[in-house]
């Protein structure tokens, strides 16, 4: 074999060509055979005939060769793409190593804005995009009336309202609900020695199978069960756990409530939980059958839900709930009660109940995270481009050995690879933390927070940032690096002054978009900031601060209502006694219902001799208290409150609140005027403040309160107000309340506060999200206009030098490079109000009581960035101030 | 040719490949030539089986090919052995030349063998 003489090596110019290779071959091949036979004495037209004969199917050989011969080439350019990605990262190890407070900075930098963007997105996957934890969970849809102001009894149906609709609807597989009117702690768990507390809910038979919960163990609520029956109970997983130790025998064993027996028929899987879905921040421990023969003339008190036919849709269903509307009574024993529901059953997505206004508020964070995103990675593009300017001669070197500039820019982005590749570990690690801290907040009123998790979707996220931040924010830098002039920068013995200047104006653009982005992040925090300053200032009617509710046990039976109500009287009458004796208690006092829970109504009051259209009078919403609660919620009181002296025999006597007596009586007193329910005369005998009873950022509507010595309470909260922290007095409450009823289980005792905090919390945790966001975005943006300003103080060392020594002063040039700065952040900010305007426009249904146009938050942010803008160009002009024209000068 | 040479050929094809670059690199027209001429004209490989043999161990690593030029000045791809397929080459005649013993045990038996002892 000879080697190839150079002239004759043009044929693979463009390439490697494994099909051009194998004919090459063959016909080598075939064009020696015809030499040897010609050699032999064949003629040369019959040699050629000869050696094609002899090599036969020329072509399928031919086919086998370029198969081959491909597979081979791919394999070849595979390994080499390898061997080059390996060695580049050898490289970016070793160069970031050197430079380590670059890569430690923008490894920060990546973690926090990749760590914040996995943790909102798994809340936002959870709430927003996972379907509810059901199977074919979009078929379950939540019937409820359109919301009015009349609390929960207008947002639920009557026994008989639920079996109309369920036996006439014909778009459900089945209908279900659930007793709307639980409150925590309304169980005692008895027989284990002290009585503990417990949350039940009692739902419709079918409740589980409508959802398509199996239980872990044991079985669900059988029929015979629901009506009647021996009294049975599925135990959430949580609660078997924490109650019962996890016992695997406990299905079948009886325990004892309220002192009777109940069986445990089941334990529900712990990936069901009542409380994430249906009532946010709840947690529920047991359920029991809800018997709607006895609860058939309480009027509303279940909540609907239905699980729709496949392929029926929601307008569908509310066709279908339009046409049953009119059939259904109230009560089927009051035939003036039919058509009562009409309109008032509009089915909605369960998923989109539970989600409801929380939508907005996730996209607004998320879009906030990606704000963040787009910061940290401008930022990482900026360090980048200010290193590669620093290393424009080694790259001009490899240039010049033989580096093309795809390799070159392939090198830069497998640094930025690598940054972001740690960056995001790092950040998952982060996001870890939130959100298993997250998963935990009990005092969040949050739905489906106990389902969050960092799932393998979120994984995949965490990679498509990564590969994101990587290419976008690499390449800018990569692609200014490889197409500068070779030999400029190699000729260039100095400070780049060419390139630098024109990275300096890229760098420019890029600090402006931070800045803008970082405005939009800082006005947004600023106005949902101020909405919570204002939902803070709401007054909500009562006093939340130093005081505290207890549920307390109480047994009124006696044969009559009369004399039920003065046990409960001589009962209650001894407790607020006792406790209000104690040391440090200013006022106590009980009512069945506490503000910002759950509330109910009875039915329509009219003035006496009065008349109103239908429907122009409101259903309000009923409280049954002591005389002291006003006090001891700290409720303003005009008139006067009850007194033990009101008795089932003497006078009916109610008060109401502000709203209601407008309604009422305009412009007038409604203390000693009288209200008519049906037969019945009530003594209006004061007046009171509205108080926030569902939302503190809802509008009020009316409220109404009985005195518990004439109307049966659902219950009793004991709130007391007291002079020291509510905490300190727990322990001398329950002793109290345990010497006046041994039985007394120790339920919690919760601060008012916490209720009102608990009823802030989704928009505090909104806000200090978004707020957080925005510090980091305007941290972020210190950084990069810092950097730009010092690296172009730097760039024209010699410059400021040569005008220093023509006498330029100090303060000159450092007011100079302030003004350079100012410039920027201007720039920066202009742009910035215009996303501002955007992004305030986004969040303005968030907003409570604030403009979205909001001329203070929007001057807040003016002055915020520009001190931010300020102090990051106060260091580099402290600098440029203090070159040595003489040493400058040198340098070169 | 007849079938019963064919098949033959295909199963030790590589080792006689292998073994006729252990002298040097050749182009595929050489490897048939020398391939007849050491057996005696007695083994000859077709073009239509050889080219993809070849192709296949340098898919493998065994050969690795260039571009040359032939003893009269033409391009040709010659083949070379690498370590790899030396080690092959030893592994498979090793192999072989176990295979013949047997057979020419089995084919040379002048006798029947000993009844195999019960155990």
């Amino acid at each position: 074999m000879k080697p190839i003489p150079l002239w004759r090596r043009y044929s693979r110019l463009f390439g490697a060509d494994p099909a051009a290779d194998v004919k090459d071959e063959l016909r080598f091949h075939l064009e020696a055979k015809i030499d040897d036979l010609v050699s032999q004495g064949w003629r040369p037209e019959a040699a050629r005939q000869e050696a094609g004969r002899q090599f036969g199917d020329l072509r399928t050989v031919q086919e086998i060769g370029v198969s081959i011969g491909e597979k081979m080439e791919r394999r070849k350019r595979l390994k080499d793409y390898w061997s080059d990605s390996l060695q580049d990262v050898r490289y970016a190890f070793r160069t970031l190593g050197r430079d380590a407070g670059f890569a430690a900075v923008s490894i920060v930098i990546l973690a926090l804005a990749i760590g914040a963007n996995i943790a909102v997105f798994s809340v936002v996957n959870t709430l927003l995009l996972r379907p509810l934890p059901f199977p074919d969970s979009h078929q379950l849809v939540w019937i409820a009336p359109p919301p009015t102001a009349c609390g929960l009894s207008c947002a639920t149906y009557s026994a008989d309202a639920y079996e109309e609709f369920r036996a006439q609807s014909r778009a459900y597989q089945d209908v279900t609900g659930y007793e709307a009117f639980t409150t925590p702690d309304n169980l005692r768990l008895t027989g284990l020695g002290e009585p503990e507390p417990a949350t039940g809910v009692e739902v419709i038979g079918n409740f589980f199978q409508v959802l398509g919960v199996q239980p872990a163990m044991g079985r669900l609520f059988a029929p015979d069960e629901v009506r009647g029956g021996p009294q049975v109970a599925l135990l959430s997983n949580a609660y078997w756990r924490r109650q019962f130790n996890a016992d695997p025998a406990i299905v079948g064993k009886a325990i004892e409530l309220n002192g009777a027996p109940v069986t445990v028929v089941g334990v529900l899987p712990a990936s069901f939980d009542f409380g994430a879905v249906f009532s946010p921040g709840a947690k529920v421990d047991l359920f029991t059958p809800l018997d709607l023969d006895r609860e058939r003339n309480w009027g509303n008190i279940v909540t609907l839900l239905g699980r729709l036919k496949p392929g029926v849709t929601v307008a569908h269903a509310l066709d279908d709930a339009n046409r049953v509307a009119p059939n259904m009574y109230f009560n089927v024993k009051y035939p003036e009660s039919l058509g009562r529901y009409k309109g008032d059953l509009i089915p909605v997505p369960l998923k989109d109940y539970v989600i409801g206004k929380l939508r907005r508020s996730l996209i607004a964070l998320w879009s906030a995270v990606g704000a963040i995103l787009l910061i940290a990675g401008v930022n990482l593009s900026n360090l980048l481009l200010a290193r590669a300017a620093t290393r424009a001669k080694e790259f001009a070197v490899r240039g010049a050995l033989g580096a093309s500039r795809g390799r070159t820019v392939r090198q830069l982005l497998t640094e930025s690879l690598v940054l972001s590749g740690a960056g995001a570990a790092l950040g998952l690690g982060l996001a870890f933390i939130v959100i298993a801290w997250l998963a935990h907040q009990r005092s969040l009123a949050l739905p489906l927070l106990s389902a969050l998790r960092i799932d393998s979707q979120a994984l995949g996220w965490t990679v498509l940032i990564a590969v994101f931040t990587t290419v976008l924010f690499g390449l800018v830098p990569g692609l200014r690096i490889a197409g500068g002039n070779l030999q400029e920068v190699l000729k260039d013995s100095g400070r780049g002054a060419g390139l630098g200047r024109r990275h300096e104006r890229v760098r420019a653009v890029l600090v402006v978009s931070e800045v803008a982005l970082a405005c939009a992040l800082l006005v947004s925090a600023g106005l949902l900031l101020r909405s919570f300053l204002k939902v803070l200032d709401v007054d909500l009617g009562f006093q939340p601060d130093r005081a505290a509710s207890i549920k307390v046990e109480y047994d009124d039976s006696a044969p009559s209502d009369h004399a039920s109500a003065a046990k409960r009287a001589a009962i209650f009458h001894q407790i607020l006694d006792r406790v209000s004796a104690l040391p440090g208690v200013e006022a106590a006092g009980m009512a069945d219902y506490l503000p910002l829970g759950p509330n109910r109504n009875w039915d329509t009051p009219v003035p006496q001799g009065k008349t109103f259209a239908p429907g122009e009078l409101p259903d309000p919403l009923v409280y049954v208290i002591t005389p002291g609660f006003i006090r001891a919620m700290g409720i303003r009181l005009h008139g006067r409150d009850f007194t033990w002296a009101d008795v089932p025999h003497s006078e009916k006597v109610v008060l109401i609140n502000a709203s209601a007596a407008r309604v009422y009586w305009p412009g007038e007193d409604a203390v000693g005027k009288v209200l008519m329910r049906g037969e019945e005369a009530d003594l209006v005998v004061g007046v009171v403040d509205d108080i926030h009873e569902e939302t503190v950022e809802g509008p009020v509507g009316s409220q109404i309160y009985y005195p518990v010595t004439q109307q049966g309470p659902n219950g009793a909260q004991l709130v007391i107000r007291t002079s020291l922290p509510p905490a300190t007095l727990a322990a001398s409450v329950l002793h109290a309340l345990r010497e006046i009823n041994p039985k007394q289980p120790a339920a919690e005792f919760r601060p008012i506060q916490t209720i009102v905090d608990r009823a802030y919390s989704p928009r505090r945790f909104f806000m200090l999200l978004v707020a957080a966001f925005a510090g980091l975005g305007l941290l972020l943006a210190a950084l990069g206009i810092y950097g730009v300003i010092s690296y172009s103080v730097s760039q024209k060392t010699q410059e400021i030098g040569v005008r220093m020594a023509l006498g330029a002063s100090a303060g000159r040039v450092q007011r100079e490079v302030i003004l350079n700065t100012l410039r920027l952040a201007v720039a920066g900010i202009v742009l910035g109000t215009t996303a501002s305007v955007v992004s305030a426009r986004l969040i303005a249904s968030l907003l409570f009581a604030t403009s979205p146009w909001d001329v203070t938050t929007y001057a807040g942010m003016v002055l915020s960035l520009v001190a931010v803008a300020l102090i990051s160009g106060y260091i580099p002009a402290q600098r440029a101030s203090c070159i040595d024209p003489m040493a400058a000068l040198r340098s070169q | 040719m007849d079938t019963a040479k064919l098949e033959f050929l295909r199963g030790t094809l590589d080792v006689l490949i292998l073994k006729a670059l252990i002298w040097g690199p050749l182009h595929g027209y050489a490897i048939t030539n020398l391939i007849r001429r050491q057996s005696d004209e007695a083994l000859f490989v077709e073009e239509g089986t050889l080219y993809p043999a070849l192709w296949r161990l340098e898919n493998k690593g065994l050969l690795e090919a260039e571009w040359g030029l032939s003893a009269n000045n033409r391009k040709a791809k010659f083949y070379r052995l690498t370590p790899e397929g030396r080690r092959q080459l030893r592994r498979e005649v090793k192999a072989w030349e176990a295979y013949a013993t047997a057979v020419a045990k089995v084919i040379g038996a002048t006798q029947p063998p000993l009844p195999e002892e019960i155990g």
